[in-house]
């Protein structure tokens, strides 16, 4: 079976984000630039999966700009077997990608479309779902364990523990950080992955207007905590919770 | 404006999370709340008591127990004719079905807001909470999780509103509970606790984690939570994770004991009222934050303050 994954080429998780003086946004000027977390997480679950010769193919897809080209390069020295650019400088918003991923699904034919759950830029935690909304295909979110056979089983972390559900295939599973440690891409697969196919299209190649839905008046920094006091013992400690009401 | 807020709830009661929700969709319009659920009418009476609250939906049904985003996003979408906002809290269970009722809408969701600006203007943390948006929805429906340390809880009691049952569409039947593996705990939960004691990957083992934690969290009648490093290496479950992509807390008092204070985590607890860090490097980030630090070995210092209390 093919598996599709999506990959977003988002700032570096330990890049601390710095807000533009102008409001218009979050500084990206000469920022290192990676794929974002819980995307690696969905490629190196494909991988296994392939591994495991439960997939036969995995595609890997990005939408955003040509520079996204070396977040698919990544995927692919990871281990994908090909990879589609949709190219545009926009900023997409979750409901425009997942419907260019539902065209390329209906092209592909998946039988499984893996994703993170949640961009670390605009921390949506969305494009899965809407994915397989407008699919109609079920959903496996915030996965913590993935096993598929003829349909999917899958581990998922909610609030309360953790909750199992048992996919119909074709589905959409959305990963969360405990799914797996993702592989660094050796060497010879850095260059192996340079002469795999990447196709670059457009969003207009799936006729998918990407306008946003959402405007953003401005972007602000948050209200900063001050550093407070520091207190150089236990008993210190004991006197300043009295005073906070939580200890007697 | 008519606003269809989706209940949270264990199946006997109504979790804080929804009365939070509440006072968001107040702010945008008449609060109509929606329960789904297996035999969930108590659920809907004791709805129908919260302040606020005009309307109750109740949509019951055996394959609804579980709330699957696949069985109950249909319902939503129905409900919707006759609503212009669908609200859910930023919980897992509203994270897992907002976004999916989102696509069927033809909305673009509009995530976690921090507060309601206007009718269609709102504030939503991104890039973990280091910078906060502005947007303005052009959509005329708006779906919208609500991050519910940004808002007062509505009161529990003094509603008398109406339940009326809703026509359950069919299941799509293409997914299906397994199981649940349910954190036991007697203490509070991290979302509604008064006090969280938290603990890191300074703690060194589970054995530890535990020991050390526990018994100050039984104290202080403290929730336990821990930051992504703890709960990867295995010394807390998944739920006890605070964090961007955790569980975002805003208790009156949190503690982190052996936690360095990564962005990550720091997006999940800076709007506890009062922050305290116990952390023996003095200058972990985590001290830039924290109202009240002390400086010095957690495996020391915890138990002494566990004696002292």
């Amino acid at each position: 079976m093919k598996v599709l994954v999506a990959v977003k080429r988002v700032i570096d998780y330990n890049v601390k984000p710095r807000v533009k003086m102008d409001g218009s946004g979050v500084d990206l000027m000469n920022v290192k630039m990676s794929m974002n977390p819980f995307d690696e997480i969905a490629v190196e679950e494909a991988i296994r999966l392939k591994e495991k010769g439960v997939a036969t193919e995995i595609v890997a897809v990005s939408i955003g700009p040509a520079k996204a080209q070396e977040t698919l390069r990544t995927a692919l020295a990871m281990g994908a077997d090909r990879a589609i650019l949709v190219q545009t400088e926009e900023e997409v918003e979750p409901l425009a990608v997942a419907k260019i991923l539902a065209k390329i699904a209906a092209e592909e034919q998946p039988q499984l479309v893996i994703l993170g759950k949640q961009a670390i830029d605009d921390d949506n935690n969305a494009t899965g779902q809407m994915l397989a909304a407008l699919l109609g295909w079920p959903q496996g979110t915030f996965a913590s364990k993935v096993e598929v056979s003829d349909s999917a089983t899958v581990t998922r972390e909610v609030d309360g523990g953790l909750e199992t559900v048992k996919l119909n295939l074709p589905a959409v599973v959305t990963t969360d950080l405990r799914l797996n440690e993702p592989r660094y891409a050796s060497l010879p697969n850095i260059m192996k992955a340079k002469s795999k196919p990447l196709a670059t299209k457009s969003p207009g190649d799936y006729g998918v207007d990407v306008a946003r839905r959402l405007e953003t008046l401005k972007v602000s920094e948050p209200s900063k905590r001050q550093a407070g006091i520091k207190v150089g013992s236990v008993d210190e400690l004991v006197e300043r919770l009295k005073g906070l009401g939580i200890a007697k | 404006m008519s606003v269809l807020v989706l209940v949270e709830h264990d199946g006997s009661h109504v979790k804080d999370a929804t009365l939070a929700t509440v006072t968001a969709a107040a702010k945008l319009g008449d609060v109509h709340a929606l329960v789904v659920g297996n035999d969930a009418d108590g659920v809907a009476q004791a709805t129908a008591k919260i302040a606020g609250v005009a309307k109750v939906h109740v949509a019951n049904g055996a394959a609804l127990e579980h709330q699957l985003a696949e069985a109950v996003s249909p319902i939503v979408v129905k409900l919707m004719d006759g609503h212009d906002a669908f609200l859910a809290p930023s919980t897992t269970t509203g994270k897992n079905i907002a976004p999916r009722v989102a696509a069927l809408l033809d909305v673009m969701q509009i995530s976690d807001i921090l507060s309601v600006e206007g009718p269609d203007t709102f504030t939503r943390p991104i890039y973990a909470g280091n910078a906060i948006a502005t947007v303005k929805s052009k959509d005329a429906k708006k779906v919208i999780t609500v991050r519910t340390t940004a808002f007062e809880k509505a009161a529990a009691e003094g509603g008398s509103a109406g339940v009326e049952q809703v026509d359950v569409a069919g299941d799509p039947g293409n997914s299906s509970f397994v199981s649940l593996e349910a954190s036991k705990s007697e203490r509070p939960e991290l979302t509604s606790a008064k006090v969280i004691v938290s603990g890191g990957r300074a703690f060194g083992s589970s054995e530890q984690f535990h020991a050390l934690l526990d018994p100050l969290a039984d104290k202080l009648g403290a929730g336990v939570g821990a930051s992504r490093a703890a709960v990867d290496a295995g010394y807390a479950p998944n739920d006890y994770q605070v964090g961007q992509t955790g569980k975002i807390v805003a208790p009156e008092v949190y503690i982190a004991i052996g936690i360095s204070g990564a962005i990550q985590h720091l997006a999940g607890m800076k709007d506890s009222k009062t922050i305290i860090a116990i952390n023996k490097d003095e200058e972990a980030p985590i001290f830039q934050v924290a109202d009240i630090g002390l400086v010095g070995d957690l495996f020391k210092i915890v138990p002494e303050l566990t004696g002292k209390l």
